[in-house]
């Protein structure tokens, strides 16, 4: 419910800021120089789109940039601030010098800011594209709505520790070109690194909220684990053409999946209104990066007692959607076979998805929004964690058994339904 | 509380097939449209979940996803003179009750009709002349034809993904299809459905009578695919639970999955659930309508303007709106003239029912139109000289039961009523049934019409529909031909106990098992004021700016299912209101 208000916010927003363009443009005048301020605050636009800006400076149900959106991390709660022109209550009496050092820098004209605000990725954008960015951000009409951002609890609370955590984990070097690489790969490393802020959420962070070396190689948040997005068929995107990896982000699906999960967001308001140069510079991006080695385990034999248990529930409960050889359908119903989200590590994304149900991404490109029901009323945790131990060892894939114990928690943690009957 | 709603370009009553259809089109068109729906919204995922095994009990028995007749009824007499009586129990008529309207629980099957049905008058008087209509019988061309409709019903069928096997593309006859129908510019979507076991015997007897069977067209979906607005939907599974549910797979072709998830992203689309639209609005002088009345869920009244005024609702319910509103003249049986309630047919059902010996027929494994068809008996494909009677039937092995509730009264002549002998004959029943139905044309009467109720009243005050109907002598004649031929081709499949039944030989009644759900005309489209509402272009004759939908449309019934003729008619409409009637507001036909 709350996705779907902050969707339609969204919405509104995207279809608004198009509007603000033009109302700015008029109350500038016929002037000639405005034409190029009114192309500026477009290009200010996109990024705020490719930036995502939106997605957490929304509450549900609010007015769009106007705040309240809690951010949960590991620590406690975030509320995301109030970046409307208000001059109380958001940003309107700031400079450009200011917005750079919060954007940027990690830093408020009055505070420090915790990571939760990507400044570690956004640090990548460019002089000009932050110039064109604020632009944008300045056209955004007022709202007063005062934010309570920092919720968190003893210590984290005090924000003054952000300059060690800066120090410790804060690599403040801009965007460099690796001039071995072309223009397209290294457009597409910019996007990745800095604006889309990729590692956000596919980058493991270590105890402290800093990255690690293992970028892109997928980690858990927020009840979901981000897939592994390096150069691997096993759990990563090595099977993905990167024309599979445009489409993903255009419209949501493809010909093995379709998102699920917090990408679906990430894709409904900012990957899909991409440019179609910029996703294909994502994709080279990606399928530039160094193959990478992962340990393929043994799949359990089919005469393991989960796998006799999950292939029967397989039959019952998935094979009429999934097709009884796991096949799927092509833009819609994601193929169970030799997938590498099935194949993670860890199978937080895939218990969530089975407990709750997932609805698809409804984008321009493939409106459907195939969802997936919820099982969670209806199937036991030994139940769960029978079908997705067979499906991670059976159709092409190798992974670790799931637990009864492993869904049980989920269950708890995402505050799932329990099965209705014994 | 009243109140009024801001103006809209357009107001569209019902979100069924054609409502939705209609709004994809203008919204698309850039026109601000607000639909207004008595039920409430429904989607694939959260109402018909695949994790809920299905419920013969609530869906098929208790037929919980229809409108109750609690709510809303029709009265119901078989000729004037008599007092019709509120149909209080369900009865045939299979009316939606939510957003997609019966649209989300229909059947599926997926007919072009006949270049015939579209021009019945034309092809009667030039191959037979008058002599071969019983007295009293309307006959009247729709003032559209199938070549005029044939860009649409492709359109249609590509938005619905229908599955089958072509029979005549681009004029050329194509192996395994209808060799019977209207040429078609493409082949069908998807595939046809796999057959059942039913259909593979019927299909080989046919044959060897010298017919020519081939799969019905269906709505559902044959093989993965991408519909004309750029929705996926998934191929059928065979479930058995289609007719009277929603389907939860995306396999089945409905508003809700093939043109809901477009319309609702657009940001010129609005609509109203749960509001029951009472009224159409006029000028005082009855030229213009200005909106609609509708009654909401807290029972307030409200108002919403509009420019054009589309009527989409249930057919019935159609012809009811334009009384209730004192639109066009109503038909008087007395003096045979007006035209609203005028030329309502119904259809005309044949069976032939068969017990085998030891078949493994597998009726589970089924849909709402999983059939194998003949149509060498329907429409004017066979020489009716001598015959007596216009039309005839789609002579069909209809596989659409399987469920152990509506199975368990389907057992062989003699078997035991109780007990462990009532087991093993359901046992071998079950495997061992199967139905040839005759779907059969139907064709307007004079004393066969439509007008509001003189007793009866709704829960809103205002007057029940009321329907006079009874077969004809047509009817008659073709349903005892068509049940003959239905119990050739059963006994030719090898049944051992083969029976037969001819509904028009019975007085009309809402009740009857297996009949059709298909009525329509009422508000009827065609060429002369003085005997339709509505010319070619579904425009209404009076007001230029009312368009009413469906199967209401139709002067003559087929021998098939309406949704895919109703869904051409209605794309058609939508490009006349696009193309002409935007760009000069008026009468589109000017006599």
């Amino acid at each position: 419910m709350a996705k779907n208000l902050l969707r339609n916010a969204l919405r509104t927003c995207m279809r608004g800021g198009m509007l603000l363009s033009a109302v700015t443009f008029m109350a500038h005048g016929a002037k000639a120089q405005d034409g190029a301020a009114d192309a500026q605050i477009e290009r200010g636009r996109y990024l705020a789109i490719a930036g995502d800006c939106l997605a957490c400076h929304t509450a549900p149900g609010g007015k769009p940039f106007a705040g309240g959106l809690d951010l949960k991390t590991p620590f406690g709660i975030i509320t995301a601030s109030n970046i409307t022109s208000d001059r109380e209550t958001g940003i309107g009496s700031w400079t450009l010098q200011q917005f750079d050092g919060a954007v940027r820098h990690g830093k408020s004209p009055t505070r420090y800011l915790y990571p939760a605000m990507p400044y570690t990725a956004y640090v990548k954008i460019t002089d000009a594209d932050l110039a064109d960015l604020w632009a944008y951000i300045r056209t955004i009409p007022p709202v007063s709505n005062r934010v309570v951002a920092n919720k968190l609890p003893f210590p984290y609370n005090i924000r003054a520790l952000m300059i060690g955590w800066n120090m410790l984990f804060f690599n403040r070097s801009p965007f460099t070109p690796d001039t071995s690489k072309s223009a397209q790969v290294n457009r597409g490393a910019y996007l990745v690194e800095g604006l889309e802020h990729c590692g956000t959420c596919h980058t493991t962070k270590n105890a402290f909220g800093g990255d690690t070396r293992a970028a892109y190689q997928g980690t858990s948040l927020q009840g979901w684990y981000a897939p592994d997005l390096s150069n691997n068929t096993h759990t990563g995107l090595g099977g993905w053409s990167a024309d599979d990896i445009v489409t993903y982000l255009r419209a949501g699906t493809n010909r093995h999946t379709a998102a699920s999960g917090p990408m679906t967001e990430t894709i409904e308001n900012s990957t899909q209104h991409l440019t179609d140069a910029d996703l294909q510079a994502i994709a080279a991006y990606f399928k530039s990066l160094p193959q990478r080695t992962v340990t393929v385990p043994t799949p359990l034999p089919p005469g393991n007692r989960q796998m006799m248990t999950g292939a029967r529930e397989f039959v019952v409960q998935c094979s009429a959607c999934h097709v009884s050889n796991g096949a799927g359908i092509a833009n819609m119903i994601p193929t169970l076979q030799n997938n590498p989200a099935v194949n993670a590590p860890n199978p937080d994304s895939l218990i969530n998805i089975v407990l709750r149900g997932t609805n698809g991404p409804v984008t321009a490109a493939n409106p459907t929004g195939a969802a997936m029901p919820s099982f969670g009323w209806k199937l036991h945790d030994d139940q769960i964690a029978g079908i997705l131990t067979y499906i991670r060892n059976s159709m092409g894939n190798a992974a670790p058994a799931v637990l009864a114990s492993d869904v049980g928690r989920a269950r708890k943690a995402i505050d799932a339904q329990q099965a209705v009957w014994h | 509380m009243n109140y009024k709603r801001p103006k809209a370009d357009v107001v569209i009553i019902g979100l069924g097939w054609s409502g939705s259809t209609m709004a994809e089109e203008l919204t698309r068109a850039g026109l601000k449209v607000v639909a207004i729906e008595r039920g409430a919204w429904r989607d694939t995922s959260t109402s018909f979940p695949t994790t809920r095994d299905p419920d013969e009990l609530s869906g098929s028995v208790r037929k919980e996803i229809l409108q109750a007749p609690v709510t809303e009824t029709y009265t119901v007499r078989n000729k004037v003179g008599q007092t019709a009586l509120p149909m209080r129990k369900y009865h045939n008529l299979t009316l939606g009750n939510n957003v997609g309207g019966a649209g989300t629980h229909w059947a599926g099957a997926s007919w072009r009709w006949l270049p015939f049905d579209h021009q019945p008058y034309s092809h009667v008087m030039q191959r037979y002349g008058a002599g071969q209509l019983v007295d009293g019988l309307i006959l009247q061309d729709w003032g559209v034809t199938y070549d005029d409709l044939e860009p649409f019903y492709d359109r249609f069928e590509k938005i619905a993904g229908t599955s089958g096997t072509a029979g005549v593309v681009n004029g050329q006859r194509q192996p395994g299809g209808n060799p019977f129908e209207g040429s078609r510019t493409a082949p069908y979507p998807t595939p046809a459905l796999e057959r059942s076991r039913a259909n593979v015997l019927f299909a080989e007897a046919a044959t060897r009578l010298g017919y020519h069977p081939f799969p019905v067209p269906s709505a559902m979906i044959g093989a993965p695919y991408k519909n004309a607005l750029g929705l996926n939907l998934a191929p059928c599974t065979y479930c058995g639970y289609c007719q009277l549910y929603g389907c939860g797979n995306w396999s089945k072709s409905s508003p809700n999955i093939c043109i809901l998830p477009v319309l609702m992203q657009r940001p010129n689309f609005t609509v109203v659930t749960e509001c029951e639209v009472i009224r159409i609005n006029t000028t005082p002088d009855r030229k213009m309508a200005t909106g609609v009345t509708f009654v909401d869920s807290d029972g307030n009244i409200g108002e919403q303007p509009a420019d054009i005024v589309i009527t989409a609702t249930f057919t019935l319910d159609n012809t009811r709106l334009l009384l209730l509103s004192g639109i066009s003249t109503p038909y008087d049986v007395a003096s045979g003239q007006g035209v609203v309630g005028r030329a309502f047919t119904f259809q005309t059902l044949s069976w032939g029912f068969m017990f085998f010996e030891n078949e493994y027929l597998n009726p589970f494994m089924n849909t709402g139109a999983l059939a194998t068809q003949i149509d060498d008996f329907n429409g004017d494909n066979f020489d009716h000289t001598g015959l007596g009677f216009i039309g005839g039937a789609g002579i069909q092995s209809l596989s659409n039961q399987g469920l152990p509730i509506g199975m368990a009264g389907l057992l062989p002549q003699g078997s035991p009523q109780w007990g462990k002998g009532w087991k093993q004959a359901f046992q071998k029943g079950y495997q061992n049934y199967a139905q040839i139905q005759g779907q059969g044309t139907s064709f307007a009467h004079r004393e066969q019409f439509l007008d509001l109720d003189p007793t009866y009243k709704d829960r809103f005050g205002q007057p029940l529909l009321r329907i006079t109907f009874d077969y004809n002598e047509n009817d008659r004649r073709s349903g005892r031909f068509i049940r003959d031929k239905c119990v050739e081709i059963a006994r030719e499949m090898g049944a051992t106990q083969v029976g037969g039944d001819s509904f028009a030989d019975r007085p009309y009644s809402g009740y009857t098992p297996w009949d059709s759900s298909h009525v329509q005309g009422g508000v009827v489209m065609g060429e002369d004021p003085r005997t339709s509402v509505q010319n070619r272009y579904q425009q209404n004759w009076d007001i230029p700016n009312l368009f009413v939908l469906g199967a209401s449309s139709f002067p003559n019934n087929a021998g098939y299912n309406p949704t895919v003729a109703v869904g051409a008619t209605t794309l058609w409409t939508a490009t006349a209101i696009k193309d002409l009637y935007l760009k000069n507001p008026g009468p589109l036909v000017r006599l």
